[in-house]
Formats: C-alpha cells, sequence, structure tokens
C-alpha cells in the first residue's frame, strides 16, 4: 500500500488553508450580526422612506451579476495557476479586478445618491444598519481589491511561484466568501424590500 | 487647526485629580526602573532578539504569564478599593469614592480579570504546554501568535491609558449595558477606552484561537488520534472553538457601540429607532460563552492533576471529553439567562432556563470522572492537588448557586444582587483562577527548571480558600438581605456594614495568599539548585510534556516520538521505546511585525478615543502595510542541522548525569520564617557592600 | 519521619478545615442576628412562593451535591499515599454501569428540577394579573435620573421615591422609563424584579399580604446617582390608603408637564415628593417621545428625547 509522507511544505500548505477556513467563519458570524442586527432594526424608519422606497432593484441586479461574473472569472483564473499559465492568470484576475470595482463604483454611486438625498446612517435605525451591513460587505471588496492589485503586481515580478499560488487560493476563497455574502445581502435586504 | 491634530484632547486631559496622579506616577515609576535595570545590565538587544520578537511559544507563554500576573495585581488593588469602600460607605458616610469613580473601579476590575488576566494566564498555558503535549515543536502560525500576544498588550496598554490621558474608565459595568453606554449617557472618552481595549485584545484572542484549533487538529504527533489527546488540550480545543465561535460576536458588537457613539448611528439609542435591548441580547451571546471559554482549560488541568497524583490513568476518559464538549456546546444557547428580568414571555424564559440547567450534567459527569479516578489511586497531596481540592468545594457552591439562578421566579429575586456577585465569583475564582494556579505550580518545574516551594505553596492555597470563604459567604448573606450589587453607598438602618467589613477581611487574607503566591517563587528561585529538575520528569507524569528536558530545547522534541495509546509518555516510560535517527529541524524565525502591528493597532484605537482621525488613518494604513509586507515574506523560517541537535541532546544528557536528582520531598523547603531571614540577610549584605563601595 | 510529619499535618489539615467551617457558621448566624433577611421574610404572596421555590430547589440539589461532595473529600482521605492500609489499583478504570449511573443520575436531578422550574415561571409570569376577588390598583412608573415617578391614574395623584398600597389588593404597577438608561424596579419583600426602560411597558404584578413599610430599589445600574434611586412602599388597610390618597390629592403641587420637565433633570437622592392632578396624557406621551420605531406613522419627527 502506497503511503504518501507529507513534505514540510505540503503540511504547512494545508494548515494555512484550515486557517483560512477557519478565519472565514468568524468573519461569517461578524457578517451574520449584522444580518440579525438588519432583521431587527430595518423596520425602525421612524416615519421616513423604508427600503422600498429607496432601493433601486436594477442596481442591485447588476451588482449581483456583476459580483457572479467576476467569482466566475476568478475561478478560471484559478485553473490556470494551477496550470501554472501566468499569462492567463494575469488576464482573467484582471478581469476579477474590474469587475469588482464596477461592483464598487456602482454601490458608492447608490450610497453617494442616499446621501445627497438626506438618508445618511445617523437618520435612523433601519439607515444605519443598511449601510453598515452592505458598507461593511463593500470594505470586505475593497481589502480584496487592494489584495488581489498587490498579490499580481508579485506575480508580475517574481512569477507564479509555489507560494503566489497558494496565495492565490487563498485570495480566491475570499472572493468566493464575499459573493456568497453578497447573496445573502441581495435577497434579505434588496429583494425582501419589495415583497 | 489645534483639534485636527489634536482631536478632542486638552490639557484638562492629562492627569489633575489623586488617583490618576498616583496610577500615572506608579506606571512611569515602574517603567522607568524597567528601562534603568535594562540600561545597566545592558540588556536591551537580548531582550529584543530573545523575548520580544521571539515566536516561540513557551517564550510567548512566559511573557503572557508576566504580564497577566502583573494584571491580576492590578485588578486586585481595584477589588481592595472595592471592599473598602462598601465597608466604609455605611449611612451618611459616603466614603472614600465618589461614585462615578467608584463605577469606574469595579467596570475596570471587571475587564481586567476577565480579559487580561484569566485570558492572559490561560493563553500563556496553552501556548507553552499543549505543543508539548502533542508532541508539536510551534504553533500552526508563529507569525499570528506574536501577534496575537501583542495584540494583547496593546489591549493591557489601552486599558490603563485612561491614567494618562482623560482621567475616566467607563461606569457602565464590566458589559457596558446599552443605553447606559451611548453617548447620551456616557458623553465622556471612558467607555472609548472600554471599546478599544478590548476590541484590539479581542482581535487578538480570535488569531489565537485560530492558531490553537489548527494546532491542535493538524500537528498532532503520528499515532496521537484525538481520543488519545491529553485533557488538557481537549479542554483548551473546546474552549477555543467556542472562542472562534462568539468572539466575532463581540468584536461586531463592538463596532456598532463605536459606530453609533462616533458617527451617531441608531443601533442601541434610546431615539430614532435603536434598540437597546438588541444590545443585550449581542454582548450576552457573546458573555456567556466567554465564561466556559476561561473554564474548558480549567476543567482539563484538573483532570491532568488528578490523575497524575493519583498514580492513575484518568478514569471514563471518554465520558470525560463528552463532558467538556457538552459544556462547550451548551455554553452557546444559554446566554437569555443573564436577563431573565428584561421582560421576555414565561415560554422564553423557562427554555432558557431548562438549557441553563442541563450544563450542570455535563459538568457532574467530570466530577463523576475526577472521584473515579481518585477511587484506589496512591493519592499525594502536592501543592496542584491542594488547589483541586479548593476548587471542587467552591466550585460546587458556585455550580448550585448557579443553577438556582437558573430559575426564572427565583432569579427575579437574585438578579443584580451580591447573591449573583458571590455565585460568579465562586466559579470564576474557584474554578478558572484556582485551575491556573494549579496548572502554574503544577508545569512550572517543566517551565523553569526547578520545582516550586511546597511549603509556601501550602499556605499560599490555604489563604486564597480561607480568604474566599470570609470574603464571598457574607456576599451570599447580603443578597439574601436584598443588597444590590454597584452600591456605592447603602442605608445604615440595612445592617449590611458589618458583613461589608466581614468580605473586607476575607479580602485581606485573599492579598496575603497573593503575597505569598510572590513569596513561593522568590524562595524557590532561591532554593532553585536543590529544587532543580534534572530529569524532566518531577512527578512521575503521565503526558508528553514530560517527555522533554526541563526547560525544554527550543525545538521541544528532538524526535517527535510515535504515539500509540493515551498517556502516551507513562507507556514510553514502561515500554523504553527506542530513540529513532535525528533528522533536521525546521524553526521559525523571530520576528517583530506583531510588535509593529499592535502599535498601530493601538495607535488607532487612540486616535479613535480622541477622535484624532489622522492618527486613526495613518495607523490603519500602517496596520495593512506591516500586514502586506509580512505576508510577502518568504524567508521566515531557518534550520537546525541533525548533527546540531544530536549534539545539544548529549549535552543535555550528560547534564542529567551529573547534576543531582531533584529533590521531590519537600521537608526541606524553606518555611516563611527562613525566607524572611534570607531576604533581610541579603538586603544587609547589599546594604553593606555598597557602603564598602562608596568607601 | 517524613511521613509521620505529612500524617499529623493531613490530620490537622481535616481538623482545621471543620472547625473552620463551623466558625464561619457561628460568625455569619451571629452577625445575622437582629438582621432581615429579606428573602426569608417575604411579605405577599408572589414573594411567597418564590421563597418556596427557592428552598426547594436548593434542598434538592444539596440533597444530590452533598453526598457527592462527601464521597469526593472522603476518597481524598481514605486514598492518600500514607494510608498503607487503602487497596491501589494502577489500572483505568472501567464500567458500563458506571457510565450510565453518571450521566443519567445528574439527568434526573435536572428533569425533576426542571419539571418544578416550568410550571412555576408560567404561574409565577410578572406580568400576568393576579386573581384576588379584587379590582386591581394601576400604578404607572417612570423610572428617571435618579427616582421613581410612581403616577395613580385613579386616585389622580403622583408620588416620588414612596408608593402606598393597600393590603391584599393585587396591583399592577406599569414600568417604563423616560431619559434615563435601563433601570430595575425591585420590591424584594413582595416579589421579584423587572426592568422598567424607555419605549416598553412592562407590567410587574404584585400583591402584599402583611402590613408594613417595604424597601425598594434600582436593581441595574443606570449612573452615577444609581445607589441612592430608593423608595419606600407602605402597605396599608384600605380605608388608610383611601385616606392618604385623599390627603395627596391636596398637595400643593400638580404634577403638569412643566414641573415633569423639572422632575427630569438629573438628581440623587430625590427626597420623597407628593403631586396632585397629574396630567392625564403624562405617561403615554411618554411613551410616544420613543414611539414611531415600527414603521408606524405616528412617531413624529419633532418630538426627539431630549438628551445630554
Amino acid at each position: 500500500m502506497t503511503h504518501h509522507v507529507e513534505t514540510h511544505e505540503e503540511a504547512a500548505n494545508d494548515r494555512v488553508m484550515f486557517g483560512f477556513w477557519v478565519y472565514l467563519m468568524t468573519d461569517l458570524l461578524m457578517f451574520a450580526i449584522l444580518f440579525a442586527v438588519y432583521a431587527v432594526l430595518h423596520g425602525n424608519t421612524m416615519g421616513g422612506p423604508a427600503g422600498r422606497d429607496l432601493f433601486k432593484p436594477e442596481l442591485a441586479l447588476a451588482e449581483t451579476l456583476i459580483l457572479l461574473t467576476s467569482s466566475f472569472t476568478a475561478g478560471i483564473g484559478m485553473i490556470a495557476a494551477r496550470r501554472g499559465i501566468k499569462r492567463q492568470v494575469l488576464v482573467w484576475f484582471g478581469i476579477t479586478f474590474l469587475l469588482g470595482l464596477a461592483f464598487l463604483g456602482i454601490e458608492l454611486f447608490e450610497f453617494a445618491e442616499f446621501i445627497h438625498e438626506g438618508h445618511t446612517m445617523t437618520v435612523n435605525a433601519f439607515l444605519s444598519s443598511f449601510f453598515v451591513l452592505v458598507g461593511t460587505h463593500g470594505l470586505h471588496i475593497t481589502s480584496g481589491l487592494l489584495w488581489l492589485a498587490i498579490l499580481l503586481a508579485f506575480i508580475t515580478k517574481r512569477g507564479l511561484t509555489k507560494a503566489n499560488v497558494r496565495k492565490l487560493a487563498l485570495l480566491s476563497l475570499f472572493w468566493h466568501f464575499l459573493d456568497i455574502v453578497w447573496i445573502f445581502i441581495f435577497t434579505v435586504v434588496y429583494l425582501r424590500a419589495f415583497v | 487647526m489645534k483639534e485636527f491634530w489634536l482631536g478632542k484632547l486638552n490639557s484638562h486631559a492629562l492627569p489633575h485629580e489623586w488617583f490618576t496622579i498616583l496610577g500615572s506616577i506608579s506606571f512611569i515609576m515602574l517603567g522607568l526602573t524597567v528601562i534603568a535595570l535594562l540600561t545597566y545590565t545592558k540588556r536591551w538587544k537580548w531582550l529584543w532578539n530573545e523575548w520580544l520578537t521571539s515566536v516561540d511559544p513557551k517564550k510567548i507563554g512566559i511573557m503572557y504569564f508576566i504580564v497577566g500576573g502583573f494584571m491580576l495585581l492590578r485588578g486586585g488593588l481595584d477589588a481592595i478599593m472595592i471592599w473598602l469602600q462598601q465597608s466604609l460607605s455605611s449611612g451618611a458616610s459616603h466614603g472614600y469614592l465618589s461614585a462615578e469613580h467608584f463605577q469606574q473601579v469595579f467596570t475596570a476590575h471587571g475587564n481586567i480579570m476577565v480579559f487580561f488576566v484569566a485570558m492572559g494566564l490561560i493563553f500563556g498555558l496553552i501556548n507553552y504546554i499543549v505543543p508539548l503535549q502533542i508532541g508539536a515543536r510551534d504553533l500552526a502560525s508563529p507569525f499570528m501568535n506574536t501577534l496575537g500576544f501583542w495584540l494583547y498588550v496593546a489591549g493591557v496598554v489601552m486599558v490603563n491609558m485612561f491614567f494618562l490621558f482623560g482621567g475616566e474608565y467607563a461606569a457602565t459595568g464590566w458589559l457596558a449595558v446599552a443605553p447606559l453606554s451611548g453617548k447620551a449617557f456616557s458623553p465622556g472618552v471612558g467607555v472609548d477606552y472600554w471599546i478599544w481595549s478590548l476590541q484590539i485584545s479581542g482581535v487578538g484572542t480570535t488569531l489565537g484561537a485560530i492558531n490553537f484549533i489548527m494546532t491542535i487538529l493538524k500537528m498532532r504527533a503520528k499515532g496521537m488520534t484525538l481520543l488519545k489527546m491529553p485533557l488538557f488540550t481537549w479542554g483548551s480545543l473546546c474552549s477555543m472553538i467556542m472562542a472562534v465561535s462568539v468572539f466575532p460576536l463581540l468584536t461586531m458588537t463592538l463596532f456598532l457601540v463605536f459606530f453609533d457613539r462616533y458617527f451617531g448611528t441608531h443601533f442601541f439609542t434610546t431615539d430614532a429607532g435603536g434598540n437597546a435591548m438588541m444590545y443585550t441580547n449581542l454582548i450576552w451571546m457573546w458573555g456567556h460563552p466567554e465564561v466556559y471559554i476561561l473554564m474548558l482549560p480549567s476543567f482539563g488541568v484538573f483532570s491532568e492533576i488528578v490523575s497524575t497524583f493519583s498514580h492513575k490513568p484518568i478514569a471514563y476518559y471518554k465520558s470525560n471529553v463528552l463532558g467538556m464538549i457538552g459544556v462547550s456546546t451548551l455554553a452557546l444557547s444559554v446566554w437569555l439567562h443573564h436577563f431573565f428580568t428584561m421582560g421576555a414571555s414565561a415560554e422564553v424564559n423557562s427554555a432558557f432556563g431548562v438549557a441553563t440547567m442541563i450544563i450542570a450534567i455535563p459538568t457532574t459527569v467530570l466530577v463523576f470522572s475526577w472521584i473515579a479516578t481518585m477511587y484506589k489511586g496512591r493519592i499525594r497531596f502536592t501543592t496542584p492537588m491542594l488547589w483541586f481540592l479548593g476548587f471542587i468545594g467552591i466550585f460546587a457552591l458556585g455550580g448550585i448557586s448557579g443553577v438556582l439562578l437558573a430559575i426564572p421566579p427565583v432569579d427575579f429575586q437574585l438578579h443584580n444582587s451580591l447573591f449573583l456577585v458571590a455565585h460568579f465569583h465562586s466559579t470564576v475564582i474557584g474554578g478558572v483562577l484556582f485551575g491556573i494556579f494549579a496548572g502554574l505550580n503544577y508545569w512550572f518545574p517543566k517551565i523553569a527548571g526547578f520545582r516550586l516551594n511546597e511549603r509556601i505553596g501550602r499556605y499560599a492555597v490555604w489563604c486564597w480558600i480561607i480568604g474566599f470563604f470570609v470574603a464571598f459567604t457574607p456576599l451570599y448573606v447580603l443578597g439574601l438581605m436584598g443588597a444590590t450589587r454597584r452600591l456605592d453607598h447603602y442605608d445604615a438602618s440595612k445592617g449590611w456594614q458589618p458583613f461589608y467589613i466581614m468580605a473586607f477581611v476575607g479580602g485581606l487574607i485573599i492579598a496575603a495568599g497573593v503575597a505569598l503566591q510572590i513569596v513561593q517563587i522568590i524562595a524557590s528561585f532561591i532554593q532553585r539548585k536543590r529544587l532543580r529538575d534534572t530529569t524532566g520528569d518531577p512527578w512521575d507524569g503521565r503526558t508528553l510534556e514530560w517527555a522533554t528536558a526541563s526547560p525544554p530545547p527550543s525545538y521541544n522534541f528532538a524526535v517527535i516520538p510515535q504515539v500509540s495509546t493515551r498517556d502516551a509518555y507513562f507507556e514510553m516510560k514502561q515500554l523504553h521505546t527506542p530513540k529513532h535517527a535525528y533528522e533536521d529541524i525546521h524553526m521559525p524565525k523571530n520576528t517583530a511585525s506583531g510588535i509593529y502591528i499592535s502599535i498601530f493597532a493601538f495607535l488607532a484605537g487612540f486616535g479613535f478615543v480622541w477622535e484624532i482621525n489622522w492618527l486613526a488613518v495613518v495607523s490603519i494604513i500602517g496596520i495593512i502595510v506591516c500586514l502586506i509586507t509580512r505576508t510577502f515574506n518568504e524567508d521566515s523560517e531557518y534550520t537546525i542541522p541533525a548533527e546540531v541537535v544530536k549534539k545539544m541532546e548529549k549535552a543535555q544528557a550528560a547534564k542529567v548525569r551529573t547534576e543531582h536528582g531533584s529533590n521531590s520531598d519537600d521537608e526541606a523547603d524553606m518555611g516563611l520564617i527562613e525566607f524572611v531571614k534570607t531576604v533581610l540577610a541579603w538586603a544587609l549584605g547589599m546594604a553593606l557592600s555598597i557602603v564598602r563601595k562608596k568607601r | 519521619m517524613a511521613k509521620h510529619k505529612k500524617k499529623i499535618r493531613e490530620g490537622r489539615a481535616v481538623g482545621l478545615t471543620f472547625l473552620g467551617l463551623i466558625g464561619l457558621g457561628l460568625v455569619v448566624a451571629w452577625l445575622l442576628r437582629g438582621n432581615d433577611v429579606i428573602l426569608f421574610n417575604p411579605k405577599g404572596l408572589i414573594a411567597t412562593e418564590q421563597h418556596r421555590l427557592m428552598l426547594t430547589s436548593t434542598l434538592i440539589m444539596l440533597g444530590f451535591a452533598v453526598p457527592v461532595l462527601v464521597t469526593l473529600y472522603f476518597f481524598a482521605w481514605k486514598f492518600r499515599e500514607t494510608n498503607q492500609k487503602a487497596t491501589h489499583n494502577p489500572n483505568v478504570s472501567r464500567g458500563r454501569v458506571a457510565v450510565l449511573a453518571f450521566w443519567g443520575i445528574p439527568t434526573v436531578i435536572m428533569l425533576v428540577l426542571a419539571s418544578l422550574m416550568i410550571p412555576a415561571t408560567f404561574k409565577l409570569e410578572p406580568q400576568d394579573s393576579i386573581e384576588a376577588g379584587k379590582d386591581p390598583l394601576t400604578i404607572q412608573v417612570v423610572a428617571l435620573r435618579w427616582k421613581w415617578l410612581f403616577i395613580y391614574p385613579e386616585q389622580n395623584i403622583a408620588t416620588v421615591n414612596y408608593a402606598q398600597i393597600p393590603i391584599d389588593t393585587p396591583v399592577k404597577f406599569e414600568l417604563t422609563a423616560d431619559e434615563t438608561p435601563m433601570s430595575s424596579f425591585w420590591i424584594p419583600h413582595l416579589g421579584g424584579q423587572l426592568y422598567a426602560m424607555t419605549e416598553h411597558v412592562n407590567q410587574l404584578n404584585l400583591i402584599a399580604d402583611t402590613l408594613g413599610d417595604y424597601e425598594g430599589s434600582a436593581a441595574e445600574i443606570n449612573g452615577a446617582g444609581f445607589a441612592g434611586m430608593r423608595f419606600i412602599t407602605r402597605v396599608s388597610t384600605q380605608d388608610d390608603f383611601d385616606t392618604w390618597a385623599h390627603e395627596t390629592k391636596q398637595s400643593p403641587t400638580e404634577l403638569s408637564t412643566p414641573e415633569y420637565k423639572n422632575l427630569l433633570e438629573p438628581s440623587e437622592n430625590h427626597p420623597v415628593a407628593s403631586y396632585k392632578d397629574p396630567d392625564p396624557n403624562l405617561y403615554s406621551t411618554i411613551l410616544s417621545k420613543y414611539a414611531g420605531s415600527h414603521g408606524g406613522s405616528h412617531g413624529s419627527h419633532t418630538q426627539n428625547a431630549r438628551e445630554h
């Protein structure tokens, strides 16, 4: 019976992946709190406009499609990374980056409109919980984009080393996780407002 | 312009009350003393290279002990202040503290004891002992380990920062319930210091918990299945899984409080739709599991101690493990019992009451496991075993009062009374703290290379046990007399004062116990040659940590042992397992990243406390830059070649042969009188030599 | 010689422990002489039931815990290494029956306790009315900083830090708060506490069966003046209560809206005060200050809570 002895590097790799999953679970728990808070507070508009009056479903749909696509392109980029094809990695993750940027742009546009109309997060509990829930997700996306940009720069300079591929794998995991959280946001925040 | 650079900081924030002046001077004197000592002995580089930047969990563990021990004194001082105030403030006398000050003292006392003493000492024990018990050389992520430690230190600094700037801490009770902790009712910086000291150290705890879980699940020696792990490792695993599940709740809740105060959002405010009751739910969803996070490692410690000192394997190991898992799981479902009186329906209250009572079942199974272990054992009453005996009585009292409090109609009469305070001190002191003390006594020879003085250790245990009963029995009684907690003064007609005074006397006895523990360490150091542990196994232990030298080399095990049973080391001793060949050992390099990130984290928190926005932004950028630099650092390991390992092991074996065996017989341990004589003689000698030098 | 010393030491430890516990009990008993241990001195139906439940549960738990503790300490004594007579079995203890007992016995005890606790929780639900053949007396209570305001809507009077109720009459305390953090309303002689919070009304139903003056307090920290937030509840006969209500209605001051605004100002150790003719809309006005949060339209933006 063949017995594969794990090398020192493989063991370390395995540990890092596992640890990152545990970290993602803690991040998920933090989002869970924000969802719970939103569930409790979203009706507290103090007579002001509710989600139904403020949200533009077409924007939310656009954001969802963009983010889903970016997860898809990240997936393809990851396959290329495992195959060691540097150019494809840069192309597909580059597209992911641009899509992410587009997502952020739409979200910032939405926020700017609300603020301009006087619906800031200090007005009532509904707006507080909306801005913090969606905004926290947006902050995570921003961190992911920053991380991706730096990683792509390193890959350009140092090439597709084993360490860089591992880092890409972690980033992909993070990105898919954010996509899943967004699906929940889309459902709980935007869709439910119109039901 | 000045507002941009300094935020809300102004000259009024500097110390100008007696306690802030006193506190600031104390810390500054302490700091200057340390700096002077280091400079005089030329040990700055040594400190930086050997300790501060170290990623060795043994060294990080010792640093946790030192900081945690120091905070124990600070929190204990708060306790004495509380006891003194309440003994004095009967009737017309309002004691020596104002109401606001008193409220800050007990808030700080609670925060310090839970976050910086208990968590710190527990993290120290897990860091040092768990890798040794599972046959590992380090934790899964040495970098996260040092980062977690320094974030903890940043939290320690933050919780003491108000002495120097601001002069006030939160006056809201240790969990700062809303809306009292909102900007409307607590406009000062006290609650902000509360937020950031807990937030920064909380992130450190979460990182540490992830690290410990990775280590225990992925780095055990070959052959050590989960059901062959030592029970301290099991207790730590259960505790850390709980930690990773609930500390994110605390992190987010603290952020929400921060947003309310800093940005004016309405999560927990009384106006504009905020929901203060939601804060109570969120904070206790973290808060209750937290106390079990503290307790589980202590359960594990006691299992180890009962087994070793009964000269028997632990009885009903699987039930013991299931008991610990049961406690951890159930602990996540009982949080509402902290606010039965907030007005939930009978359905909700009784559901949570039942859930709370059920926790007593796995806890009792643990006690049965210990009883069965002692049955037909050959019990040696060393100091750790004495801590165990004290733990059982006091913790049982805490458990019974706890089940009583779990009954909603009874809780309506006991909630927020001194009965409640006595209950949780019974469980936390009798359970968590005694477990930590027992563990420190038990593993001290492994850590320091010589065992602790047994005689003075016994005196310390007695002082703690007697002091506890004298201090907290009156609190149980006061609770039954209708006394609420957190009172800075009360009517003389109630007849409460004698009980408060009795509690104060108990407090002094406990303080004597703490003093004796310090004396114990010093006396052991004085007699360290005689007390030296040369074999690495002073207690005839059963688990793997005793298979190493005392203290272990940096790599713990020259050859990772192969395990086939529980009580792996005991097995090895019976079978005299042969040695394997030496291999190259990969070790992680030191790093200062943890220190730098924590400094930035502290500065960011400080910036948020004083609304110095540029400082907060710059510090956050600093954290990000440090993290990026670290993750792209490919050069984080070094190798010890096999021949060097062989040499080091041979040298250690030679030492064992030439030095005299450790004397486990404690009859020759110095007593108190001899200690005092020794110290006086030393002091006299020092004085004389200084006088002679001057001549 | 060392073993002999150990034996003396061990014997002395056990002896001193017993003496110490007895001594502790004696000291506490002596300190307690003449004192009113309120939770053992209930003066109303609710408190009496709660007291009984507390005692029964404690006895059940002690009935289980004491033998377990005695066994543990007895084993510690019997199997100590200086005791040559005890057998030593270095092998691991086993036994399926034992495991069943370990898990089973505590489960049974908890089931017994739960069977007591669940019906009692429903029976003693504080927000349920008490059936006593009489019409309940309603008192609206507002937690302020740092005093308790009692409004008697039927008697048209109001008091601060003092409440009088007739004996053997169910009383509904409707608890809320204004510009005050969460507070807890507690009259331990009569029953358990309940939180008084802004935006909510919690109903605490109590009934007294003995005449007397009973102390009440705030049990949840709500700021600097929290310790002084005490009040007296006087339980009198129905006639004395009517007399008192009539006398209070002759008070010089009316609890009008401007007068209430004075009360809203934080004050510590507030003396007892009486008012006549409280504004009939006062309580609902206080509540509506914080209302409008559940998507309702009657929350007006103009009436925001005045906060520091």
